[in-house]
């Protein structure tokens, strides 16, 4: 069957095999190489293989001590599941991505940050424990201290290193499901780098950007603050969706369009505005929107996520901005963010300093553009969010993930050469 | 809280069913052939909320266990307020056009195993006069086709059979469920090519719940099955055997 990412491209024509049980997985071993996928929710390759093996129905809880917080589940278990079981019982999710429709072996795979990835850093950094399948066919745990070299490799490297089975995770404390948030408006780029750094001890913090803005207007953005409310209700209800029924015409995103919900959008939000908000839409806003990647069209689209270190100051990420802008590309839901320093998991996207992430509409325009922008984040010493790729080359993998060899090492040394492997790790040119 | 006994419990949609009683805080007993997926299912489901999951191993094929089996279940669960019947297996009909055997096999999985956990059931129910019995059986069964007649016949045999105990146990309060699955798109409908017209388990999971709680007769999951087999049912003998379904 045709499978494919969230960004709908590329498209591959995949065997994908769903196990209902683990001890079913080991099967698929001996039969060539294949690549372990969740929900689909990487945007790009990264889950795109001839052979895949879903986990979908692997969805199954060990054990969830609600006195001390900590959670055992199979990898094929979503984000969203989880939340809805220990919400009510006081505890959340250490780390969010944007989406909750991920399973936790896509969130250990990518190593995912989230909002409060400045005080908590990845959800690796989270997780205690793994057992996971390797390419001998040997089922191990693996933990920060029990075979390290495979939890680093493991947390974040994309599948590449075996299937995860089961994971264990250390959850946080909360005493309500509603969040404060808080909303601050920048009208500048050095204004919202300075707000950043001015909210440094806000447990959430994350902004949204207008890419399209130039000139003076460059970098005009909202601030979100969050923190979780002291005290109210514990509750998770799964609220309404609405569905994009089809594939909608790609010209209706264009640049007249983004530009008016843009500009709308940034004067409807009223500055130094506080409001409780329930979790969902401050974490999810997108989950409910069901099928939103429609709205780019049959062609797909590109979700581009970059980081820039700190040490070099502001001036590159204007110079990014500037090409975007100029380009008229960007979309509506454009994110900048602060990162903490860097974890020890070699292929781990996140390093101190500031990220980007933003969608392009999939064509021949978007496909230079993107690799004028790959060229000027390599001599910035940035890199490229693996779980969101589609284009990359081997040549700027290699000269921005700086522990992509070691990576290699250790995948040889457990046997996951020649067992696993995806579209985009054949891109990246990894064995 | 309820006290629920489910008898195939390994089956995906009786997983997902299961999942649905212990979100609410029910108690459960499970039963299935494979104490490994049954100590899976077990902690799972005690997470998602069961305020007691206990497990019992038995072939449903094995008659003579059924009675042991029940009155395990009813000590453990301290009474049993509804019983969920949802083993099975999908026969290859082609195979089965070819072996005796293997037709009285399927025709023993998925038909008379349940009959005789009804039968025993039925009796235990009525005398103490309340209670609920549900049973999968499916759409497969309201007219023979030629792509799957013995499966069909036995899920037949237990729709028949449970129309009738259900005006039996009328009188005594019990109400009899009898579940008609669609297309569902479960592990045991694996091989088959998936269109507009199947479910997920868990939203099937869903209407068999509602179906348990609310109601005392045939219910199709999804609902729309049921317009569907009247039309099938309509079809006259003449041109139905000439078609090819």
């Amino acid at each position: 069957m045709q499978i494919h990412g969230w960004g709908n491209y590329p498209t591959i024509d995949a065997e994908v095999t769903k196990p209902l049980y683990l001890y079913d997985c080991a099967r698929l071993i001996n039969g060539g190489p294949f690549i372990a996928r969740g929900m689909g929710r990487s945007y790009g390759d990264s889950a795109n293989a001839e052979r895949v093996l879903q986990t979908t129905q692997l969805d199954r809880y060990l054990d969830f001590d609600a006195n001390a917080g900590t959670l055992t589940c199979e990898a094929g278990v979503t984000l969203r599941e989880i939340l809805s079981i220990i919400t009510t019982k006081g505890w959340f999710l250490p780390v969010t991505p944007g989406t909750s429709f991920v399973t936790i072996g896509g969130a250990i795979a990518s190593d995912v940050h989230g909002k409060n990835h400045h005080i908590s850093g990845t959800f690796c950094e989270h997780v205690t424990e793994i057992t996971m399948l390797l390419g001998s066919g040997e089922l191990v745990t693996t933990s920060p201290i029990e075979k390290s070299d495979l939890f680093h490799t493991t947390c974040g490297g994309m599948g590449l290193t075996g299937v995860i089975l089961t994971a264990t995770i250390k959850l946080k404390a909360i005493k309500s499901t509603n969040i404060i948030q808080t909303t601050l408006k920048a009208d500048c780029l050095e204004n919202i780098y300075d707000q950043f750094e001015a909210h440094q001890s806000s447990t959430y913090s994350v902004a949204w950007i207008d890419c399209l803005a130039s000139g003076k207007r460059l970098g005009t953005s909202i601030l979100m603050l969050g923190e979780h409310a002291e005290d109210g209700i514990l509750e998770s209800r799964m609220g309404k969706t609405i569905t994009v029924p089809t594939y909608m015409p790609a010209q209706i995103l264009n640049p007249l369009t983004v530009r008016a919900f843009n500009k709308l959008y940034y004067t409807k939000v009223s500055h130094q505005k506080t409001s409780t908000v329930p979790y969902k839409p401050y974490f999810f806003p997108l989950d409910k929107i069901n099928d939103w990647n429609k709205l780019y069209g049959k062609n797909g689209f590109v979700q581009y996520q970059f980081v820039l270190p700190k040490a070099i100051g502001i001036g590159g990420m204007r110079e990014i901005l500037t090409k975007i802008a100029a380009s008229g590309a960007g979309s509506f839901l454009a994110v900048l963010k602060m990162f903490r320093a860097q974890n020890q998991n070699l292929l781990s996207f996140p390093l101190e300093g500031y990220t980007l992430a933003l969608d392009f509409k999939m064509n021949t325009e978007t496909v230079s553009l993107i690799k004028e922008l790959d060229a000027m984040i390599v001599d910035l010493g940035g890199r490229i969010y693996l779980t969101k790729d589609a284009l990359m080359s081997s040549q700027t993998f290699k000269a921005t993930y700086h522990q992509w060899q070691q990576f290699e090492m250790v995948r040889e040394k457990y046997k996951a050469v020649g067992h696993f492997s995806s579209a985009q790790s054949q891109r990246l040119g990894l064995l | 809280m309820k006290k629920i006994l489910i008898i195939g419990a390994s089956s995906s949609m009786a997983e997902h069913c299961a999942r649905l009683f212990a979100a609410r805080g029910d108690s459960l007993y499970l039963v299935a052939r494979n104490q490994e997926k049954l100590n899976s299912l077990q902690k799972d489901l005690s997470v998602r909320g069961a305020v007691k999951v206990s497990t019992y191993v038995m072939d449903a094929n094995d008659y003579k266990s059924h009675s042991k089996m029940l009155d395990n279940a009813e000590v453990t669960l301290d009474g049993i307020d509804t019983v969920l019947i949802a083993h099975g297996t999908l026969s290859n009909q082609k195979n089965c056009e070819q072996n005796v055997d293997l037709t009285m096999q399927e025709i023993n999985t998925n038909g008379l195993s349940a009959i005789a956990l009804l039968t025993d059931i039925a009796n235990r129910f009525e005398a103490r006069g309340k209670g609920t019995i549900a049973v999968i059986s499916s759409v497969a069964g309201d007219r023979g086709r030629s792509s799957n007649y013995v499966y069909g016949s036995a899920k037949a045999m237990v729709t028949t059979f449970t129309s009738g105990l259900r005006q039996r146990l009328y009188k005594s309060n019990v109400s009899v469920v009898t579940i008609m699955p669609g297309f569902v798109d479960t592990p045991m409908t694996a091989a088959f090519k998936k269109g507009p017209l199947w479910a997920t388990p868990s939203k099937a999971a869903k209407a068999i719940i509602k179906a348990i709680d609310k109601r005392n007769e045939e219910v199709y999951v999804p609902g729309f099955w049921g317009l569907v087999m009247l039309i099938v049912k309509l079809i006259p003998n003449g041109i139905f055997k000439k078609m090819n379904l």
